[in-house]
């Protein structure tokens, strides 16, 4: 009964973050305040079922709910709507939630293809560095996922400037400058949090583990981004990085992200595999 | 009582045959004295633009006064009527209606959403009612085309886009520079159209303006009408990298501005963008240089596509503010009918004996035990009652509207407020 809750309300969730996705497409070819406050009544509205079903499922298994596949991709899922939600409300870029809502969207609907029941906890998950952990790397990773959004942005309204395609999509993007800019804000407040996401896993990992550092793919990956984005952060800071060569790399940052928080699971074995494995 | 308008505008008319028929500001009070007297009109106005001439007026017999008035045009502006004729168009009530809330929508215009027409159509009328030359129907006519005309601007996008060269080049840049506040322009040249983009761009918040040009003295000359500076014309090329918006428009047969000169100075400004705008033919800028990141080039001919884009999108927007214009008109002839004599003295019965059948129903209902007969007698006390209230304000505007007058009508309807005791009955019934 519990578990048919859970899955209920997360159903609930993913409709409103579809069709409040649908409603950010709408807006490409027409732009009305009707399409948007939908968009952000449904995103919202989604938010908050599926923080309710966070919260139940922490209550039900008694741990922070981040130790199967399906409870991180929903966690992250999560963090990418509610950093979503505070950028749209803080910079009013119009249509930000056509490129950011999508991948909010596949990722919890791919947590929910493979949901599960509560399952008994290793040890080593029952600590208080589990959440401080998780909260810092996913909150850093759904703000680069927003700079790798606002990258793809960029990067469209610059080919379309520059071949002098004058279409709806043109019209309703921002300026230049100002994806440039909230994508550098973006990441300066993200990298921060990936900084601290590792630090207090490697605490973490002397405290379970023994030693703070043991080179296991995970944590290799981890680095390698780490690397990236601190790259670009200098770039940008010292060496003018800015417009096209930013957005390629923030785009190019993400992946790795990506791959470091999914690709190392499923392809690659180490310490970090989630319960279900 | 009709309204009527008759006018040519640059669809009908040439402007040969336009600037025949205009009427200058000066002589407008007496056409309207004229219009008045010999044409007939209750009440007449003129709106005489550069693309249209046109008289609004109120008359009893549409083709009578038709006449008059292509009459009054000709002696008035001393032309045979064979000449003009052809181009006039001559609209009655509804096509009336309908054709001045486009007008004033500026949906009827050359360059559809443009705004001046709207302030000409104020100033027109203003001119007429100072003249006494308006009364109730026109003055709320053309009160109910402005409002129109505002919502026609706040609902659509019609006069969202640029639809001039130079104000698509504002448009480019707002696109990449987001806030033009902040932003440098600079002029290489001297000529018209850079001079008419570069004050689009200062109207527009751009504050610093640099002008260089080959002869030093021009620059300086431009330089000071925009609280610019100018700079001698070989030495631009190394102030490139201050410059954020460059509009070029030199008679120079080669190309002036290379990627050569533009890669040290997009270095020297730590690749922030620049747009560059060629205005000259043949171009001065090395077409080349779009393809370098960070640089954005357009010519004449890229914004006048921007431009024919924008225009297509008006038309688009036309057709929606089309939609709320026939709403506009359909009430408006509303408004017009209750004008009328029946229909107003109809309503005003019915109010009243809906009050008085209410307030015989509450008495009533306190004394059960009244017979049939002592019943039937309070109500034709009341009906009674009622007829005599009545009387004098019915016989006030019959007398009056024998003499075409609606003021007493309009007056008795907003005392008795009829408009919205007719819209409860129509809601009720629908």
């Amino acid at each position: 009964m519990m578990f048919s809750s859970y899955s209920l309300l997360l159903t609930g969730a993913l409709l409103c973050y579809m069709l409040g996705m649908l409603a950010g497409f709408v807006q490409i070819y027409r732009t009305s305040t009707k399409t948007s406050k939908a968009e952000n009544w449904l995103i919202t509205g989604g938010f908050i079922l599926h923080l309710t079903a966070f919260a139940w499922r922490f209550w039900e298994s008694g741990a922070f709910p981040v130790t199967t596949l399906h409870e991180s991709l929903s966690c992250f899922s999560l963090f990418l709507a509610g950093i979503y939600l505070w950028i749209s409300r803080t910079a009013k870029v119009s249509i930000l939630g056509a490129f950011i809502n999508p991948l909010t969207t596949i990722t919890l609907l791919w947590s929910m293809l493979i949901i599960q029941q509560v399952k008994p906890h290793p040890p080593a998950l029952k600590s208080l560095w589990l959440p401080v952990h998780v909260i810092f790397s996913f909150a850093g990773n759904a703000l680069l996922a927003m700079t790798c959004g606002l990258g793809i942005m960029y990067l469209i309204q610059e080919h379309l400037i520059k071949t002098k395609r004058i279409s709806n999509l043109f019209k309703r993007l921002p300026s230049l400058n100002q994806l440039d800019q909230l994508s550098y804000t973006c990441l300066s407040i993200g990298f921060p949090f990936l900084t601290l996401g590792i630090i207090t896993g490697s605490i973490w990992a002397s405290l379970a583990w023994g030693s703070y550092w043991s080179w296991d793919p995970k944590e290799t990956w981890s680095l390698i981004t780490w690397f990236l984005y601190a790259a670009l952060l200098h770039g940008r800071l010292n060496s003018g990085w800015r417009g096209k060569k930013a957005a390629i790399l923030s785009i190019i940052g993400f992946v790795a992200i990506m791959f470091t928080f999914l690709g190392v699971n499923l392809l690659l074995s180490g310490l970090h595999a989630y319960g279900a494995h | 009582m009709n309204i009527v308008t008759l006018g040519v505008n640059h669809k009908t008319a040439p402007v040969e045959i336009r600037e025949c028929l205009a009427f200058a500001e000066g002589s407008i009070p007496e056409a309207l004295q004229q219009l008045q007297q010999d044409v007939g009109l209750q009440e007449s106005m003129i709106l005489s633009t550069c693309n249209r001439v046109e008289i609004y007026g109120i008359c009893e017999d549409v083709e009578i006064t038709r006449n008059k008035l292509v009459d009054f045009i000709g002696t008035f502006k001393d032309l045979p009527a064979a000449q003009f004729a052809d181009s006039l168009y001559y609209y009655c009530d509804q096509e009336a209606i309908q054709h001045v809330f486009q007008v004033a929508s500026s949906l009827d215009s050359m360059v559809i959403g443009e705004p001046q027409i709207l302030g000409q159509l104020k100033e027109a009328y203003a001119l007429a009612s100072e003249h006494k030359a308006t009364g109730l129907i026109l003055n709320k006519f053309m009160h109910r085309a402005f409002s129109v005309a505002k919502s026609v601007r706040t609902r659509t996008k019609i006069a969202n886009s640029a639809v001039s060269v130079s104000f698509a080049a504002v448009e480019m840049a707002r696109k990449i520079f987001g806030d033009l506040s902040d932003k440098t322009v600079m002029l290489v040249g001297a000529g018209e159209m850079c001079e008419l983009a570069a004050r689009h761009f200062v109207n527009q918040g751009v504050k610093k303006v640099l002008v260089t040009n080959r002869t030093y003295q021009r620059a300086r000359q431009l330089a000071d009408e925009f609280d610019g500076s100018a700079i001698e014309f070989k030495d631009f090329h190394s102030q490139l990298d201050r410059v954020d918006v460059l509009l070029s428009s030199t008679g120079s047969p080669s190309y002036l501005i290379k990627p050569e000169h533009l890669a040290p100075a997009l270095k020297k400004r730590k690749h922030r963008p620049i747009f560059l705008i060629d205005i000259a033919v043949p171009r001065d800028i090395d077409p080349a240089t779009n393809n370098m990141d960070g640089i954005f080039l357009y010519d004449v001919d890229d914004l006048q596509d921007v431009v024919t884009e924008n225009i297509d999108h008006r038309k688009q927007e036309a057709e929606r503010a089309e939609a709320l214009v026939a709403i506009e008109v359909e009430k408006f002839i509303h408004w017009l009918e209750s004008l009328q004599l029946t229909p107003t003295i109809k309503a005003l019965h019915q109010m009243a004996d809906e009050i008085s059948r209410q307030e015989l129903e509450k008495t009533l209902s306190s004394f059960p035990d009244l017979s049939k007969k002592q019943q039937k007698k309070l109500e034709s006390m009341a009906k009674a009652i009622v007829n005599k209230l009545l009387h004098q304000p019915i016989t006030f505007i019959k007398e009056h509207s024998e003499y075409g007058e609606q003021l007493p009508v309009e007056i008795v309807r907003q005392m008795y407020k009829l408009n919205d005791f007719e819209q409860c009955k129509q809601d009720k019934s629908s």
